[in-house]
């Protein structure tokens, strides 16, 4: 579990998310890259999943443009391998149950053991179905990432309890998407957590200006930031590289 | 296991909903005990959806198909016009008790959104519904009777744009707006304990069938049949006679264009073990878990998963599931208007195809009950279609 806890060892953590395969494999890619060397410190790397419940309406997009370019598990499994032949900045799937599941849960950790991929975030998986995958994680040093969200409230000292690595802390209601207002209970939520144990916090869903960013540091141990650069990748598509590293620079820098 | 069908069931979503869950739970399993609650309830289902609803032996069918005695189980006739209201009355009862102030909810055919603006409208709460663009399409008329019972849709044109997206679409609005929402969930799948409550709410129909049957027949059914989307009408039907061994159960899906086409929505022969949508059960699927778009005639069986408690079923042998394709729905849903009078529902077409099939290979003094769970009103300008006719409207 060594490259997660150097994620947050004396400085805040910037986490960017991008979906694998989009637009393409190469472009995903040169995107890892391009962000590890201007200053992400996780790279949190989406499955395309057919129907992500859990997401807004850009990152659902990436979703299908990934899939309908043909995108699969095995393709992703296989850039990840080539990127960290180069490149060891600590990386995160995001996936929902069902491609982990079909694809058989343990098979889908080891080969996550074999190309390098520290953790895993899935959606919809709550506390009380974790069973569900953390016998495999635990087999292959693969670790769980738990998440809280505002509603949690009583739920977050049992979740806090057992959670590894770092908790993505849920910044507000409903699905990712880039938002003008960050609920201001955040840092309630997080003194929370810290009274169970002194595991690191990272903020994400709804956060895309380097002001946010800071703000939210400022409350936390890291900030994760997906549909904003997801949206650049939409706009810009083959060419987006060096826009998306001047955003992700400006960003670790605010939070610094 | 809490929640379990056998391996199937769960709560498979965000932790954002976790809680309301667990509060509905809680909530649930006190009211379904409280005195007053189920007395508002069977006020309602008496008085307002007119239940119960008859038990109606099909003698011309009967005479015609040779075999088995025919009877259906008229849920056609409650108010809205299918079986969907059973579960919304006590739904929506529930979540005025919880003190939300608005309900949300999603709709295949139509049948579950009316059914839930109306019991909106009559109990006093905030309603939107969320319905695929191509069933917007297909089934119009009921947009407008939802509007008009003061309800607000909203279409899907997210992924398939049928009944898959709009439980995706009303599970992200129910984690924008928990905290006051009740999400209506209108089948017997989803995280628990909504299988378990549509169940409950829907189990009226058996328990009406058996007291019924007995009262005429003196006896148990020896086939039931109704057709499976998620599988609410059906589980409704089948809970009461499940302890039953000599009661055949059979669940009829939509096959589309066929099980080995990919055009179809038969999930048990063509779908595997996958979590999707709050709940283990059998999806139809590809090889990396992505869910396969599914095709039926029938916007409210064209799902591309089944209830968790079906997908035990099938496992333990209970229950059987089989396909019947559009071609076969379309000639039952025209067989029992010309036989009977009877306009079906073209999802539960499904079972009547099935139960024609069946009815002929059974002895005269064996007895069939098929759930007609809802009237085909809202289909007939889709079938004249099909069968090439213009309406001019």
């Amino acid at each position: 579990m060594g490259r997660i806890d150097d994620v947050f060892k004396n400085k805040k953590a910037f986490i960017p998310f991008i979906t694998a395969g989009d637009p393409s494999l190469e472009i995903t890619e040169q995107l890892i890259h391009a962000m590890t060397e201007s200053g992400a410190d996780l790279i949190e790397l989406g499955i395309p999943f057919s129907d992500p419940v859990a997401e807004g309406p850009v990152i659902e997009k990436a979703s299908l443009r990934a899939l309908s370019a043909g995108v699969n598990t095995d393709k992703i499994f296989d850039m990840v391998e080539r990127v960290r032949e180069k490149n060891q900045i600590p990386m995160a799937f995001m996936s929902y149950a069902n491609p982990i599941y079909s694809y058989g849960t343990e098979r889908f950790m080891a080969n996550c053991r074999k190309v390098g991929i520290d953790a895993i975030i899935v959606p919809d998986i709550p506390f009380e179905e974790k069973e569900e995958l953390k016998p495999f994680c635990d087999q292959y040093g693969i670790v769980l990432i738990s998440m809280i969200a505002p509603t949690s409230k009583e739920r977050i000292l049992k979740i806090v309890k057992e959670a590894e690595g770092f908790l993505y802390c849920v910044s507000s209601m409903g699905t990712t998407g880039v938002r003008n207002e960050i609920g201001s209970h955040i840092d309630e939520m997080i003194s929370l957590v810290k009274q169970v144990k002194g595991i690191p916090c990272a903020v994400g869903f709804g956060v895309s200006s380097p002001a946010q960013a800071k703000a939210l540091a400022s409350l936390s141990d890291g900030v994760i930031v997906g549909s904003a650069i997801v949206k650049l990748i939409a706009e810009y598509k083959e060419d987006c590289i060096p826009h998306v590293k001047a955003y992700v620079r400006d960003m670790s820098r605010a939070i610094i | 296991m809490k929640g379990r069908f056998g391996i199937h069931g769960g709560q498979y979503i965000p932790e954002t909903l976790m809680n309301a869950v667990i509060k509905l739970e809680e909530a649930y399993q006190y009211y379904k005990n409280d005195e007053s609650f189920c007395c508002k309830l069977d006020k309602l289902l008496k008085n307002y959806a007119g239940r119960p609803s008859l038990l109606y032996y099909a003698e011309k069918m009967t005479k015609d198909l040779g075999g088995a005695k025919i009877y259906l189980k008229r849920e056609d006739l409650n108010h809205t016009g299918s079986h969907k209201i059973n579960n919304v009355l006590g739904q929506v009862l529930l979540a005025k008790e919880m003190g939300k102030t608005r309900v949300i909810a999603e709709t295949g055919a139509g049948q579950h959104g009316v059914a839930t603006a109306t019991a909106a409208a009559l109990l006093g709460l905030k309603c939107e519904i969320f319905m695929g663009k191509e069933d917007t399409d297909r089934q119009a008329l009921n947009v407008y009777r939802m509007e008009l019972l003061g309800a607000k849709v909203n279409v899907v044109s997210s992924g398939t744009q049928t009944l898959k997206d709009a439980v995706n679409e009303t599970l992200r609005e129910w984690t924008k707006s928990v905290e006051d929402t009740h999400y209506v969930l209108g089948s017997v799948m989803g995280p628990h304990p909504f299988p378990t409550i549509v169940r409950d709410f829907q189990s009226v129909i058996g328990k009406e069938v058996k007291m019924q049957l007995l009262e005429q027949e003196g006896k148990l059914p020896d086939v039931v049949v109704a057709c499976v989307g998620g599988g609410s009408n059906a589980i409704g039907i089948f809970y009461e006679f499940i302890k039953e061994d000599s009661v055949r159960l059979i669940g009829c899906e939509a096959a589309g264009l066929g099980v080995n086409s990919n055009k179809t929505a038969a999930t048990v022969p063509t779908g595997t073990l996958g979590i999707f949508h709050g709940m283990k059960s059998y999806f139809c699927q590809d090889e990396f878990g992505q869910i396969a778009p599914v095709y039926s005639i029938s916007a409210g069986l064209d799902y591309p998963g089944v209830g968790p408690e079906h997908a035990h079923l099938h496992d333990i042998n209970r229950a059987q599931y089989v396909p019947v394709t559009d071609k076969e729905a379309v000639r039952a849903f025209e067989y029992l208007s010309r036989i009977e009078g009877i306009i079906p529902a073209i999802e539960s077409a499904h079972a009547v195809a099935y139960a024609c099939k069946l009815a002929p290979t059974m002895d005269k003094d064996k007895i069939m009950v098929i759930n007609l769970s809802g009237r085909g009103d809202k289909d007939v300008a889709a079938i004249a279609k099909y069968q090439g006719v213009q309406i001019h409207g």
